[in-house]
C-alpha cells in the first residue's frame, strides 16, 4: 500500500479525498488502480494517447518521477506519491516544502 | 514615443525622456500577428499587447504599481510597513521590483511548485517568500496570505490582488486607453485570460464605455486541474471579488495542450517568445477571429517565455 496525495482541484473527482491508499508495484500501476476506482480522474491525468499529460508532475517521496524511471519507477509499501500540476512548468521548491 | 522621421523604411522614434522605473510601466507595443492569421478573411486582423515590455517583465506591473501608489497615497504603506500578497509569480515580481525601488519590504505567499526561475527572480529582488502547499495551488497561497495578515494586521498592508479594485482600475486607466488609441478605436473584439480578472474587467469596462459594442471574450482553463500559469478555472476556484461575471459576452475554455502548441507556433512563426498564458490568449483570439468576416481582435500577451525555460518538454515539442 502506498499513499497517493491528491491536489485540491482533483479531489471532487476522487470522492473528496486528499489522500488515497493504493496498491501496485510501479507508479503506473498505482495510478492505474486510482483511475480504475475513480474513472473520471483519467481524462485529467492522461491525454488521448494514454500518456501522462505534460503538465502533470508526480513526486515519489519528493522526487520527480521524470528524474527516476517515469511511470515504470518501482514503489514500496509506505511510499508517498504526490500529483501536482506544474505552475509555469516548474517543479520549483516542491522538495523543500513541508 | 512620437514618430519623428522615416529613414530607408526604418522608423526612428524619439527616445524616452530620462526618468524613474515606474514611469516606463505601460504604453506597451500592440503587435499584429501576421503568419498565424494567413488563413483568416482578409478583413480580419489580430493584435496582441506585448506586455513583457514592462520593466518587471509582465502585465502585472500595471496593477502592482497602481495598488502600491494608491496605498501610499492612503497612508497604508510607508514607514517600513510590509506589502503582503499571494502570487504564483508575475504579480510578486512586480511588487518586488517596485518595492525595491521605492523602499517597500515585500512578503509573498507562493505555491512551492512555482517554477524555479520565478523563485530565483523573487529572491534576487529581495522579496521574502512563504512557500505554500503545492497541492493547493494559488488558492492555498491566497489562504496563507490572508492568514498571515489576520495574525499581524499591524505589520502588513495586505495588497490582495484578487479583491483590490486598484487592480482592475489600472487597466481601466492604462491598458484600455492604449488599445483604443493604438487601434484608432477600430477594435471589435477583446480577448483576455481570467486570473484575478483584472485585465478583462478594467480594459473591458473602458472599451465598453468608450466604444459601446466591443465584444468581450474571457479565457479560462478547460478544467480545474491545468498547467496554465496565471489563469483560474472560475467555476471551481475562489472567486475574486473584483470579478464581474456579467461583463464578458462569452467565456472560451482552452486546454493546456492547445496553449502549449500555440506557444511554440508563436515563437516559430511570429518570432514571439512568450509565456503559456499568451499561448492560451492567442489560441482563443485566433478561434474568435476565424469566425469573423471582418473585425479587429485584440488580446494581451502577459509575459515572455524566459520564466518557463525550465519546462523542457514545452520548448522541445514539435
Amino acid at each position: 500500500m502506498i499513499t497517493l496525495r491528491i491536489p485540491t482541484p482533483l479531489r471532487p473527482y476522487a470522492g473528496g479525498a486528499n489522500e488515497i491508499q493504493v496498491n501496485g508495484e510501479t507508479v503506473g500501476a498505482a495510478l492505474e488502480e486510482l483511475t480504475n476506482t475513480y474513472p473520471t480522474l483519467r481524462k485529467h491525468l492522461y491525454n488521448e494517447y494514454g500518456e501522462l499529460r505534460t503538465f502533470v508532475n508526480l513526486y515519489l517521496n519528493d522526487e520527480d518521477i521524470r528524474q527516476l524511471q517515469g511511470t515504470a519507477t518501482r514503489i514500496k509499501p509506505g511510499d508517498r506519491l504526490m500529483i501536482i500540476p506544474s505552475i509555469a512548468g516548474g517543479k520549483g521548491q516542491v522538495a523543500q516544502w513541508k | 514615443m512620437a514618430d519623428i522621421s522615416t529613414l530607408s523604411g526604418v522608423k526612428i522614434y524619439k527616445a524616452r525622456e530620462a526618468g524613474n522605473l515606474e514611469d516606463v510601466v505601460g504604453n506597451t507595443p500592440l503587435l499584429q500577428l501576421r503568419r498565424l492569421t494567413a488563413h483568416l478573411n482578409p478583413g480580419v486582423r489580430v493584435f496582441a499587447k506585448a506586455e513583457w515590455f514592462n520593466p518587471g517583465g509582465s502585465i502585472k506591473d500595471r496593477p502592482a504599481l497602481n495598488i502600491i501608489r494608491k496605498a501610499l497615497k492612503q497612508g497604508k504603506l510607508g514607514d517600513g510597513r510590509i506589502l503582503l500578497d499571494s502570487t504564483s509569480g508575475n504579480m510578486g515580481i512586480a511588487y518586488a521590483t517596485f518595492g525595491a525601488t521605492l523602499g517597500i519590504p515585500v512578503t509573498l505567499a507562493i505555491p512551492a511548485n512555482a517554477s524555479s526561475e520565478r523563485i530565483s527572480i523573487l529572491k534576487a529582488l529581495g522579496a521574502k517568500l512563504v512557500l505554500t502547499d503545492p497541492l493547493e495551488g494559488s488558492d492555498g497561497a491566497l489562504r496563507k496570505a490572508s492568514e498571515l495578515y489576520e495574525k499581524h494586521p499591524e505589520k502588513y498592508f495586505y495588497a490582495n490582488q484578487y479583491d483590490n479594485p486598484a487592480n482592475w482600475e489600472a487597466h481601466y486607466l492604462s491598458t484600455g486607453p492604449e488599445i483604443v488609441e493604438q487601434t484608432q478605436g477600430e477594435i471589435t473584439h477583446f480577448v483576455a485570460g481570467l486570473g484575478t480578472s483584472g485585465t478583462l474587467t478594467g480594459t473591458g469596462r473602458y472599451l465598453r464605455e468608450m466604444l459601446g459594442k466591443v465584444e468581450l471574450i474571457a479565457t479560462q482553463p478547460d478544467s480545474p486541474f491545468h498547467g496554465l500559469e496565471g489563469l483560474k478555472h472560475m467555476p471551481t476556484a475562489i472567486k475574486p471579488a473584483i470579478f464581474d461575471p456579467q461583463l464578458p459576452d462569452r467565456t472560451q475554455e482552452v486546454t493546456t495542450e492547445d496553449a502549449h502548441r500555440m506557444v511554440l507556433q508563436l515563437a516559430r512563426q511570429e518570432g514571439l517568445f512568450v509565456g503559456i498564458s499568451s499561448g492560451a490568449a492567442a489560441w482563443v483570439a485566433l478561434k474568435v477571429a476565424s469566425e469573423l468576416d471582418q473585425g479587429v481582435v485584440v488580446t494581451v500577451f502577459p509575459d515572455a517565455g524566459y520564466k518557463y525555460l525550465s519546462d523542457r518538454q514545452l520548448w522541445e515539442g514539435n
